[in-house]
C-alpha cells in the first residue's frame, strides 16, 4: 500500500522540503518585490502603449484578486487536499470574512439597529473623512483580520460539528448545503426579527465603504501612503499587503503539513479506518481542518472587503467555491506551490486572460467567438479532465500521486474487504 | 493511544444520553412542524390545500429527480451531481421542441400529441446525455478513490451549465405553456390544470419505473449488481451494461420532469438544475438515498413543505434556507432517511 511505501521516504523528504521551502521564500520575496516595484515606479513613468498593454492584460487590481484568490484555495486546501475532505461550500467562509469588516470596519452597524444610530465606535480604527460616515464601529484592519480568522474558524466548526459522522459524500452535500444557506440568508438579511427590526447584512445594497487598510508604521516611510483605499497609487501598496496574507497562509500551509495535526489530516485522507485505528482522533482532526481552512477564508474575505472597497451579497454563489476546487485540483490537491499556482493561473483567466487571450485569436483569425463565455466549459473540463488523466494534479505532491494512483478504492476496499471490480 | 482509549471509555456512557437527547429533539421538531401545519389547517382550509396542491404538484417533479440520484447511487454510490443540471437542460430541449419545433402554445388536440411526443424525445435524450456521461466519465473513475467521480460530476454539472447558457441564455427565459395557469376550483381549493398532467404523467412513469426494476430481468440485474457486483459478475450478469442502463433510467426521469417543470412554471434558467438538483437530493436522502419509493416519498413531502413554508412561513426567499436545513438536520437525526435501513460501514 501506498502508506508503507511512502513511510521511510518521508524524513528524507521533508528534510527536503524544508531547505526547498526556504528557497522558496527568498523566490517570493524578490518576486513580490519585483512586480511591487514594477507596478508602483516603472510603470507610471512608461510609455502609454506599455501601461495600456499591462491595463489589458494584467492590471494591478488583476493581479491583487489573483493573490487574494490564493489565500483562498490555500484555505480550501487545507480540507481538501490535506484532510481529504470535499467542501463544496467555502464560499461562505469568504462571505463571513467579508461580513465581519462590513460589521466592524464600517459605517453599517450604526444603521443595524434603531436604538444603535448613534453608535460611534473606534479601535484604533481609520474611518472614512467623511462627515457622517465616522458612525459605526471602526476595528483596525489589522486587529479585524483574526477577529475575522476566529469567527470563520468558529463557523467552520459549526458547519463541521453536524457533517462527521458522515460518508465522505454526503459531506459535500451539506458544505454545499451551508454554502448556499449562509449567502442567502446574508442576502436576505435586511429584515429580520419581529417587524424586521434589525438588519443584518442590508440585504442586496451590500455594505460599503469599508474602511481603508492603515499602514502605521510603515507610513513612517517616505512615500508611503498613511491607508490604502480605492485611490490607483494605493494599489501596489495593498498588493504588498494581500502578498504578506498570502504568505501567511502559505507559511502556515507548510508547517502544519510537517506537524503532528498535518501528517494527521494526510493519515485521514489516506484511510480514514487506519488512521483511526493508529489513535488519530478523528473528529477533532477532522474539526480543525476545518477550523483552520476558515480561518483562511476569514482573512482573505477581509482583504477582499478591502479590496472592492464593501461587502456585496450577490458575490457569493456557488460558481465560487466550484472556481476554488478547480484551483485546487490543477495545481495538485495537497502541494501548496501547485495550489498556489493553479490559483493564480485561474483567477487570472477569470480576470482579464480569457478575454484578451480570446481578442487576440479572433482578430488574428478573423473569427468572432464570446470567449468569456466559455469559462463554465473551461472550468467544467479543468476538473473532468484532470480527474480522469491527471488526478493527482500539474505539480503533484509525491505522496498524493501514489494515493491517487493506486489502483483500488482508498476508502474501504484498501483494507483489503469486499474488493470490487474486475481484475484489470 | 492512550488518549483514545479513554475518550471511547468516556464515550461509551454518554452515547445512550446522546442518542436519547438526539430521539427526543428530532421528534420535538417534527412535532413543531407538524403543530404548525395543523393550525394553518384549522385556521384557513381552503389556502392550506389550495398550498398542498401547490407543493404536490412540486413534489412529483423533485420525486421524478430524486429517481435519479437514487438510483445511481443505489447501484454505484456515487451522488451524480450534474443530474441536476440535466434535470435542466432537458427543461430547456423541451422548450425549443414544444414552443419552437411544434408551436404547441394552447391547449388544442395538437399541442397534447406534441406534448407526447416531446416527453419521449426529452426523456431519450436525458437517457442518451446520462449514459454518455458514464460511459466517458465515470466508468473509467469507477475503481478510483471516491474523490475523483464526485468531483468529475461536478465538473460535468459545470459543463452542463455552460450547454444551458449557451442554449437559453444567462437569464431566465419565458415560455408559453399549453395550459397556462388556469385551473379548476373545488371545494374553494385552487387546483391548476397543470397539475393534472403531472400526475397523469408522473403516476404511469413511477408505475412503469417500478415494473421495470422489480419484474423484468434486467431490473433483477440491477438490483443484483447493487448488493453485489462481483456476485452479479459471477452470476453472468453484464454489470457495465446494467449500470448503464440505471443512469438511462436516471435520465430519462430527469428528462420527464424538464418537461413538466417547464408546463407547470413556464421558464427555463441556466441554473434553475442547480438548485432543483439539490432540493431533489434531499428529497432522496430524506426517504432513504437507495430506495426507490423513499425517492418519491421525500419529494413528495418537501414539496408540501417547501410550499408551506413559501406560503405560511418564512416565504420563498427562504425556501432554499428551508430545504437546506432540512438536509442538515436528517444528516444530524436520522442520515438513513425515513425508509432506509440504518448501514453501518462496511469493513
Amino acid at each position: 500500500m501506498a502508506t508503507t511505501t511512502a513511510a521511510p521516504g518521508t524524513a528524507a523528504a521533508a528534510a527536503k522540503a524544508h531547505s526547498t521551502n526556504r528557497k522558496w521564500a527568498v523566490g517570493l520575496l524578490i518576486a513580490v518585490v519585483v512586480i511591487f516595484l514594477l507596478y508602483s515606479q516603472i510603470l507610471p513613468n512608461a510609455p502609454a502603449d506599455v501601461q495600456t498593454f499591462f491595463r489589458r492584460w494584467l492590471s494591478v487590481s488583476a493581479v491583487n484578486e489573483a493573490v487574494l484568490w490564493v489565500v483562498f484555495a490555500l484555505g480550501l486546501n487545507i480540507v481538501v487536499g490535506y484532510a481529504g475532505l470535499l467542501d463544496l461550500g467555502y464560499v461562505a467562509f469568504w462571505a463571513l470574512g467579508g461580513y465581519v469588516a462590513g460589521w466592524i470596519m464600517s459605517p453599517f452597524a450604526s444603521s443595524m439597529y434603531k436604538s444603535w444610530g448613534g453608535l460611534k465606535l473606534s479601535i484604533l480604527g481609520h474611518p472614512p473623512a467623511i462627515e457622517g460616515l465616522d458612525t459605526g464601529i471602526h476595528v483596525n484592519f489589522w486587529l479585524v483580520l483574526p477577529i475575522a480568522g476566529l469567527f470563520c474558524a468558529l463557523w467552520g466548526l459549526i458547519i463541521g460539528a453536524p457533517t462527521l459522522r458522515l460518508k465522505s459524500d454526503y459531506l459535500a452535500l451539506v458544505t454545499l448545503g451551508f454554502g448556499e444557506i449562509i449567502p442567502q440568508i446574508l442576502r436576505n438579511g435586511e429584515r429580520i426579527g419581529p417587524n424586521g427590526v434589525f438588519n443584518l447584512s442590508n440585504g442586496d445594497k451590500g455594505i460599503s465603504p469599508v474602511d481603508p487598510i492603515p499602514t502605521w508604521p510603515v507610513s513612517y516611510i517616505p512615500g508611503v501612503p498613511d491607508e490604502l483605499a480605492l485611490k490607483a497609487s494605493d494599489l501596489p501598496y495593498k498588493f504588498l499587503v494581500y502578498c504578506l496574507l498570502a504568505a501567511f497562509t502559505i507559511f502556515v500551509s507548510l508547517r502544519i503539513r510537517e506537524g503532528r495535526l498535518g501528517r494527521a489530516w494526510l493519515a485521514i485522507r489516506e484511510d480514514e479506518l487506519a488512521a483511526s485505528m493508529m489513535g488519530v482522533p478523528l473528529m477533532k482532526t477532522k474539526l480543525s481542518a476545518y477550523a483552520v481552512g476558515a480561518f483562511a477564508g476569514g482573512l482573505g474575505g477581509v482583504a477582499f472587503a478591502t479590496h472592492v472597497g464593501g461587502v456585496f451579497a450577490s458575490r457569493f454563489d456557488f460558481a465560487i467555491s466550484i472556481t476554488l476546487l478547480a484551483m485546487v485540483v490543477l495545481g495538485g490537491m495537497g502541494n501548496v506551490w501547485g495550489v498556489t499556482i493553479g490559483a493564480l493561473a485561474l483567477a487570472w483567466i477569470n480576470s482579464t486572460g480569457l478575454e484578451q487571450v480570446g481578442q487576440q485569436i479572433n482578430s488574428s483569425f478573423g473569427t468572432d467567438i464570446d470567449f468569456p463565455s466559455y469559462q463554465f466549459l473551461l472550468f467544467g473540463l479543468i476538473l473532468i479532465l484532470m480527474m480522469l488523466f491527471r488526478r493527482e494534479g500539474l505539480l503533484p505532491e509525491t505522496r498524493t500521486r501514489q494515493v491517487l494512483q493506486e489502483p483500488e478504492r482508498g476508502d474501504l476496499e484498501s483494507v483489503g474487504a469486499d474488493l470490487e471490480g474486475e481484475p484489470v | 493511544m492512550s488518549q483514545t482509549a479513554v475518550e471511547a471509555a468516556e464515550s461509551r456512557p454518554s452515547l445512550a444520553i446522546g442518542a436519547l437527547l438526539e430521539r427526543g429533539t428530532g421528534f420535538l421538531l417534527l412535532l413543531a412542524v407538524a403543530a404548525f401545519a395543523v393550525w394553518h389547517l384549522v385556521a384557513t382550509p381552503a389556502a392550506f390545500f389550495t398550498t398542498m396542491v401547490v407543493g404536490l404538484n412540486q413534489g412529483a417533479l423533485y420525486a421524478l429527480i430524486a429517481l435519479g440520484y437514487t438510483l445511481v447511487y443505489g447501484i454505484i454510490e456515487l451522488i451524480n451531481f450534474s443530474h441536476g443540471d440535466l434535470f435542466m437542460l432537458a427543461s430547456v430541449l423541451s422548450g425549443f421542441l414544444m414552443v419552437s419545433t411544434f408551436g404547441a402554445t394552447a391547449a388544442t388536440t395538437g399541442a397534447f400529441l406534441a406534448l407526447v411526443a416531446t416527453l419521449v424525445l426529452a426523456m431519450l435524450f436525458g437517457a442518451a446525455l446520462n449514459t454518455t456521461a458514464e460511459r466517458v466519465a465515470y466508468r473509467r473513475l469507477r475503481r478510483a478513490p471516491k474523490l475523483a467521480p464526485l468531483i468529475t460530476a461536478v465538473g460535468l454539472s459545470f459543463v452542463y451549465q455552460w450547454g444551458g447558457i449557451k442554449s437559453n441564455g444567462s437569464g431566465q427565459r419565458n415560455w408559453d405553456t399549453i395550459l397556462g395557469s388556469s385551473g379548476f376550483t373545488v371545494l374553494n381549493v385552487k387546483v391548476p390544470w397543470s397539475m393534472i398532467v403531472v400526475t397523469a404523467v408522473t403516476i404511469p412513469l413511477l408505475l412503469g419505473l417500478n415494473w421495470v426494476i422489480q419484474k423484468t430481468r434486467q431490473g433483477k440485474a440491477m438490483r443484483a449488481t447493487a448488493q453485489d457486483q462481483d456476485a452479479a459478475r459471477l452470476m453472468g450478469i453484464d454489470v457495465d451494461r446494467t449500470i448503464s442502463l440505471t443512469f438511462a433510467l436516471g435520465g430519462a426521469m430527469a428528462g420527464a420532469a424538464g418537461l413538466l417543470y417547464l408546463q407547470t412554471f413556464g421558464t427555463t434558467r441556466y441554473d434553475a438544475g442547480f438548485q432543483l438538483g439539490l432540493i431533489a437530493f434531499t428529497a432522496a436522502v430524506l426517504g432513504g438515498i437507495g430506495n426507490l419509493n423513499g425517492a418519491v416519498l421525500g419529494g413528495v413531502l418537501i414539496g408540501l413543505v417547501q410550499a408551506l413554508n413559501d406560503r405560511f412561513g418564512l416565504g420563498v426567499a427562504y425556501s432554499q434556507t428551508v430545504v437546506f436545513t432540512i438536509l442538515i438536520l436528517l444528516m444530524v437525526f436520522k442520515p438513513e432517511g425515513i425508509l432506509g435501513k440504518p448501514t453501518t460501514e462496511k469493513v
